[in-house]
C-alpha cells in the first residue's frame, strides 16, 4: 500500500470540492495545514464531477481544479467525469 | 441547470486527440531525422510516439483559460499586498533571508527551466510531448516573472533584493542552482526531462513549494504564498509530465532501462544537493515554522518518493543510488548549511544569525538525535565568541565541490564528526567533491564537469583575489546586504516601521 494525495489551496472555491472528495473516498484522510488542505488516500483516490456539482450547486468542469491545485501524487487519469490518482494498479 | 445546452460537442479525450492528431503530420519533403536531430543520440529507443499522452488532456483553449484565471487571482493578491503594508505584516524581517535566497537562486532557475522546455518542445518528435513541453515553457516563464514581480515590493523596503540578476550570474552560492540547470540544459532532451520533470519536480519540488509556502502563509507573507501556490498549481502538470516521460521510455524499449536508471541516480543526487538549501530555509529562516525539514522529508521524500519508486519497480527501476545517503543526511544538513552560511556571511547577499534559545529548543525537539549532540554546542561557542566581541568569521574561501558547487560542509554519511571530502585526478588535474554521489557523477562525465565555472577559483583568476572588487562585481554592498541580521539595517527598519504602523507616534 502506498499513499496517493492531492493538495488544494484552502479557499471558498475548494471547500465544496474537498467535501465531495471526502464523500467519494471514505478511506481518505483530510489534513488541514496553513493555507492548504492535503488529502491522502491508500493507493487510489477518485474525484467525480457529479459529486462536486451536487456540493457546488452548479455545473463544474473538472479542469477547473487546475486553478486551486497545489500538488498531487500518483498516476493521473482524467476524463470529463473523473480524475483518478493511483499507485500500484 | 442550463449548462447542458452549452456542453462542448467533443469530450475531453476527443478534443485532445483532435489537437494532437492535427499537429502531427508526416513530413514529405524533409527527412524526420533531420527535423529532430537530437531525438536519438542519447540512446533512447522509441517505437511509437503516439503512446505519449498528457493524462490531463489539456488543450490550448483550456490552458489559456485557466492560466489567465491563475494570473487574475495572483495579481489581485499582489495588489492587496502592496496596498496594505504587506512588507510590515511578516512575522520578522529575518524571514526575508529565505526570500532573498529564493529570488537570487531559484527564480532564475524558473527562467532556465523555461528555456529548457522551449527547446525540449522543439526537439521531441511526439506531438503530445511537444504540446506539454511548450505549455510548461510558458508556465516556467510565468513563474520567473510572477516571483520577481511579487518580491519587487520587498525591494522597495529591504536590502539584498536589488541586484538579484548580478547575484544570479556571479555570487558564489547561486552557482549551485545555476550549474544544476546548465547541466540539464546542456544534456539531450530525454535527460533534460529526467533532470527537471522527474527528479527535480516530481521527487523534490514538493519540499520547496508545499511546506515552505505553507510556512510563508504562517509568517504573514501573502505575496510569497501566492506566487508559490500559483506556480505549484502548474507543477502538478509538470510532475505528471515527468512521470509520463519515465513510464514512456521504460515502456517503449527494455534497452532504455539502464540509461534511465543512471539518469535517475545522477539527477536525484544533483537535485537533493540543490534543494538542501531549503532545509535551512525551513528549519532556521522561518520565524514561525509549520514543520521541520525532517518532517517534510518524511512526507514528501520517504513516503511519496518511496511510493513512486515502488510503483516504478514493475519496470525494473530501483530507488536512486544516493537514496540511503540522503536519508542519513536529513537530520544534519540544515544545521551544517546554517553554520556554513553564518561563518561566510560576509559574502552573502542576505543575513544569517545565531539561533535564539527558543529556536534551539525547537531544533532539539525536532532533531532529538543530532541537535544537542552535534550542533547546539557549536552555536553556544559561536554565541560566546560574539559576546566577547570576537564574532566567528571565516574569511578563508570555501572548498567547492566540482559537481554540485556547494562548499564541502557536509559530513560522512556514517560519521557526523568527520567532514566528507573526496578527490580525484583527471588528466593530471585534481578535483574535489562533497560526497560519493557528486564524485560518481563527475567520473561518469569528466569532460563535462572539468569545464565548470567555479566561483572561488574565478575570484582569483578573474579578480586577483580582491574581495572588495568581487563585492562590487556581484553588487553586494558590504555592511548593508551581508553579515549578521542582529544589528542590520533590515532589522532596524523593520522594528521602526512596525512601531510606526501599530502606533500613532
Ligand atoms: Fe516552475
Ligand atoms: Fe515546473
Ligand atoms: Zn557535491
Amino acid at each position: 500500500m502506498s499513499t496517493v494525495f492531492i493538495a488544494l489551496q484552502a479557499n471558498e472555491d475548494t471547500r465544496p470540492i474537498i467535501d465531495a472528495i471526502a464523500l467519494d473516498n471514505p478511506a481518505a484522510v483530510i489534513n488541514r495545514q496553513p493555507a492548504m488542505v492535503k488529502i491522502d488516500a491508500p493507493d487510489h483516490l477518485v474525484i467525480r464531477r457529479e459529486t462536486i456539482e451536487d456540493q457546488l450547486g452548479r455545473a463544474y468542469d473538472l479542469q477547473e481544479l487546475q486553478i486551486n491545485l497545489i500538488t498531487l501524487s500518483g498516476n493521473v487519469d482524467e476524463d470529463d467525469d473523473t480524475l483518478t490518482l493511483t499507485w500500484n494498479s | 441547470m442550463d449548462m447542458k445546452a452549452t456542453k462542448k460537442k467533443l469530450g475531453m479525450k476527443e478534443r485532445y486527440r483532435a489537437l494532437t492528431r492535427d499537429l502531427g503530420w508526416e513530413p514529405s519533403y524533409q527527412d524526420k531525422d533531420a527535423i529532430f536531430p537530437y531525438a536519438s543520440y542519447e540512446g533512447i529507443k522509441v517505437h511509437d510516439w503516439d503512446k505519449w499522452e498528457d493524462p490531463f488532456r489539456l488543450t490550448m483553449d483550456a490552458y489559456w483559460k485557466y492560466q489567465a484565471e491563475k494570473e487574475r487571482k495572483f495579481y489581485a493578491i499582489i495588489d492587496a499586498h502592496a496596498q496594505n503594508n504587506g512588507h510590515l505584516n511578516i512575522t520578522d524581517a529575518r524571514y526575508l533571508s529565505a526570500l532573498k535566497i529564493f529570488l537570487q537562486a531559484i527564480s532564475p532557475g524558473e527562467y532556465a527551466a523555461h528555456k529548457g522546455f522551449a527547446r525540449a518542445g522543439r526537439e521531441f518528435p511526439g506531438v503530445g510531448t511537444q504540446v506539454a513541453c511548450q505549455m510548461q515553457a510558458i508556465d516556467e516563464l510565468r513563474h520567473a516573472q510572477t516571483q520577481i514581480h511579487a518580491m519587487s515590493n520587498y525591494n522597495r523596503y529591504y536590502d539584498g533584493f536589488h541586484a538579484f540578476a548580478d547575484a544570479r550570474d556571479r555570487i558564489w552560492y547561486t552557482s549551485v542552482a545555476r550549474s544544476f540547470f546548465d547541466d540539464a540544459m546542456s544534456a539531450g532532451p530525454f535527460e533534460f526531462m529526467i533532470a527537471i520533470g522527474f527528479s527535480f519536480e516530481y521527487v523534490l519540488t514538493n519540499l520547496l513549494f508545499v511546506p515552505f509556502m505553507s510556512g510563508a502563509a504562517y509568517n504573514g507573507d501573502m505575496a510569497t504564498v501566492t506566487f508559490g501556490f500559483s506556480a505549484q498549481s502548474d507543477e502538478a502538470r509538470h510532475m505528471t509530465l515527468g512521470l509520463e516521460c519515465i513510464k514512456f521510455m521504460l515502456e517503449q524499449d527494455p534497452d532504455n532501462l539502464p540509461i534511465v536508471q543512471a539518469w535517475i541516480d545522477k539527477w536525484f543526487w544533483r537535485g537533493f544537493r540543490v534543494l538542501g538549501l531549503v532545509s535551512t530555509m525551513m528549519d532556521y529562516m522561518l520565524p514561525k515554522r509549520v514543520m521541520s525539514w525532517r518532517e517534510a522529508w518524511d512526507i514528501y521524500g520517504v513516503e511519496n518518493g518511496g511510493a513512486l519508486f515502488k510503483d516504478l519497480a514493475r519496470y525494473g527501476i530501483r530507488p536512486p543510488k544516493g537514496w540511503d545517503d540522503a536519508e542519513k543526511a536529513i537530520d544534519h544538513m540544515s544545521h551544517q548549511f546554517m553554520l556554513g552560511l553564518y561563518q561566510w556571511s560576509f559574502g552573502t547577499s542576505f543575513h544569517s544569525w545565531i539561533p535564539s534559545d527558543e529556536d534551539m529548543d525547537w531544533l532539539s525537539a525536532k532533531y532529538p538525535d543530532t541537535f544537542d549532540k552535534y550542533y547546539r554546542p557549536r552555536w553556544a561557542h559561536i554565541r560566546k565568541l560574539k559576546a566577547a566581541g570576537t564574532p566567528f568569521k571565516n574569511y578563508g574561501l570555501a572548498r567547492l565541490c566540482q559537481c554540485c558547487q556547494l562548499p564541502s560542509v557536509f559530513t560522512e554519511p556514517d560519521d557526523p564528526t568527520l567532514t566528507c571530502h573526496r578527490e580525484t585526478v583527471y588528466k593530471g588535474e585534481k578535483y574535489q567533491f562533497c560526497s560519493d554521489g557528486c564524485m560518481d557523477i563527475f567520473n561518469n562525465e569528466p569532460e563535462k564537469y572539468i569545464q565548470s565555472w567555479l566561483p572561488m577559483p574565478a575570484l582569483f583568476s578573474e579578480l586577483g583575489g580582491d574581495v572588495g572588487a568581487w563585492m562590487n562585481w556581484v553588487s553586494l554592498r558590504d555592511g548593508v546586504d551581508n553579515g549578521d541580521y542582529d544589528g542590520s539595517t533590515d532589522q532596524q527598519h523593520f522594528n521602526e516601521w512596525r512601531g510606526l504602523a501599530t502606533s500613532n507616534l
